[in-house]
């Protein structure tokens, strides 16, 4: 298990979000900012503010739903929700969190393949020339998503300019990335087991 | 003065005007901006939403290369690249137990001693104070300044500017010679990585911040990320396909703008290389 963990105790999902991430779930008192300053809540099958509720009742069930859910997987990252929590919670830090578990536990959203297809293509370019190489992240990409024809006007625009690179930029220490990637999948089945601990201590619901 | 650089996989290919212009600018000002050897991949957001430990070890990589190198301070100009490496710096700071893992996983020593600076904070420290008499052609322009989120979020870990309504980027524009408009969506997201998956998405978001920014009379966008400056130019069909019109408002970098306040070279800066025809 990760040495960053912590073990508070507390029971489910939220706990889990507890141990691994500092993130305190039980802060949230609903004022549902995040989700009016989320760019993409629209899209999202449950909001930010529905999806702390959610993992604050402690409901297995409703702890499925989040890692089953749309919008760990739309969530961009890009902080406005953070920002404006007026109890300081980082969501997108539990957001990450949400996310490796979700497809540790092969529970993401099936609406979120072209997502993740796209977030492996990109890794896979990082793991064999330690840089990203454009062109081959776009086949691979489509490769995965048979999304074939989008975007193929993009590619000879950019190249007319010089924004493609035709030969992949490769660096010398490759195996030296490859490396981190090897050990850092290792550290994830680590520190994404289920703990016995936590699940031994599990308390029921009506609790919260 | 020579300083460190980490350009990053978008300022090597489809944002090469970007590391064009940033090395014009250095370059005017005396700055000899040395390349990180044999650097990697930051690992951007696909790392850190499929895998913690990988979205940390990857920028660590990076900052053990560059103090191996012997660089104390590194200008990293892309605001994704930024924002990997100054977390990243951070939670090893705050977790010794974390740090010790990726230093397991790379292999290369760590300490954190390298100072990282964004695009802003290098025109800042090294460009500004020298700035005075070398606006040849002052950018005159009304300009919106765009800062994304990546720049400013979380503040708890960059430190930089202001969360809401910052103001480095409007001030720099003014001191090269523009007008710097009050408008809504300096902080909002332009869709950054899902240009691809969600390419619709995209063209919403984007196509808000364009919309706003022509509404309220701006001839150019400024940015200083390339994420935010392939989806607002290259985008830009999907963007006027949301906003039922064509906007041929130009989207430049900030060292583009600079460089031009300077007198640089159209073609040294990559103007050229913009989807939408950049007149200003």
């Amino acid at each position: 298990m990760s040495s960053d963990t912590h073990h508070s105790g507390i029971s489910g999902l939220g706990g889990e979000v507890l141990d691994h991430t500092d993130v305190k779930v039980s802060h949230c008192y609903q004022c549902g900012k995040c989700s009016a300053g989320c760019p993409l809540s629209e899209e999202m099958d449950y909001p930010p503010s529905v999806i702390m509720r959610m993992l604050q009742t402690g409901n297995p069930a409703l702890e499925d739903k989040v890692l089953r859910s749309f919008s760990i997987w739309v969530c961009l990252t890009c902080e406005m929700c953070f920002a404006r929590c007026p109890m300081s919670i980082d969501i997108p830090k539990m957001m990450d969190f949400l996310r490796e578990k979700s497809i540790n536990e092969k529970k993401a959203n099936p609406k979120a393949k072209e997502i993740i297809a796209f977030h492996k293509s990109f890794l896979d370019s990082i793991r064999y020339t330690g840089r990203l190489y454009e062109i081959g992240l776009f086949v691979d990409y489509k490769t995965r998503t048979l999304r074939i024809l989008e975007d193929m006007a993009l590619a000879p625009k950019m190249m007319k300019r010089g924004k493609l690179n035709i030969i992949p930029e490769l660096i010398k220490d490759r195996s030296g990335v490859a490396a981190i990637f090897r050990k850092s999948k290792k550290l994830k089945s680590e520190v994404l087991s289920p703990k016995s601990e936590a699940s031994d201590s599990r308390l029921p619901s009506s609790v919260f | 003065m020579t300083l460190g650089f980490y350009p990053g996989c978008s300022l090597k290919g489809s944002s090469r005007e970007y590391a064009e212009s940033v090395l014009s600018v250095a370059k005017a000002f005396d700055i000899n901006l040395e390349e990180i050897k044999d650097w990697n991949c930051c690992g951007a957001t696909a790392a850190h939403n499929m895998n913690k430990e990988l979205s940390l070890a990857l920028p660590a990589r990076i900052l053990s290369l560059a103090e191996r190198q012997g660089l104390t301070e590194i200008i990293v100009p892309c605001a994704a690249c930024y924002s990997r490496l100054t977390v990243t710096k951070h939670e090893l700071s705050e977790k010794p137990d974390l740090k010790a893992l990726v230093i397991d996983a790379n292999g290369l020593v760590y300490t954190g001693s390298v100072n990282v600076l964004n695009i802003v904070q290098f025109l800042d420290k090294y460009i500004i104070p020298n700035l005075d008499g070398k606006v040849v052609r002052p950018f005159d322009h009304k300009v919106a300044c765009y800062y994304g989120c990546l720049l400013v979020r979380p503040h708890e870990i960059l430190k930089f500017d202001r969360e809401e309504d910052p103001q480095t980027l409007d001030v720099l524009m003014l001191k090269a010679g523009a007008t710097p408009i009050d408008w809504a969506f300096k902080t909002e997201c332009c869709g950054a990585g899902l240009s691809v998956s969600r390419t619709k998405s995209v063209g919403r978001l984007s196509g808000k911040i364009i919309g706003d920014a022509k509404d309220r009379g701006a001839e150019a966008m400024i940015v200083a990320c390339p994420m935010c400056h392939s989806n607002l130019d290259m985008r830009r069909e999907e963007i006027n396909t949301y906003l039922g019109e064509k906007v041929d408002m130009p989207v430049l970098y900030i060292t583009q703008a600079i460089g031009l306040a300077i007198g640089l070279d159209r073609k040294a800066l990559g103007l050229q290389r913009h989807f939408v025809k950049v007149t200003v």
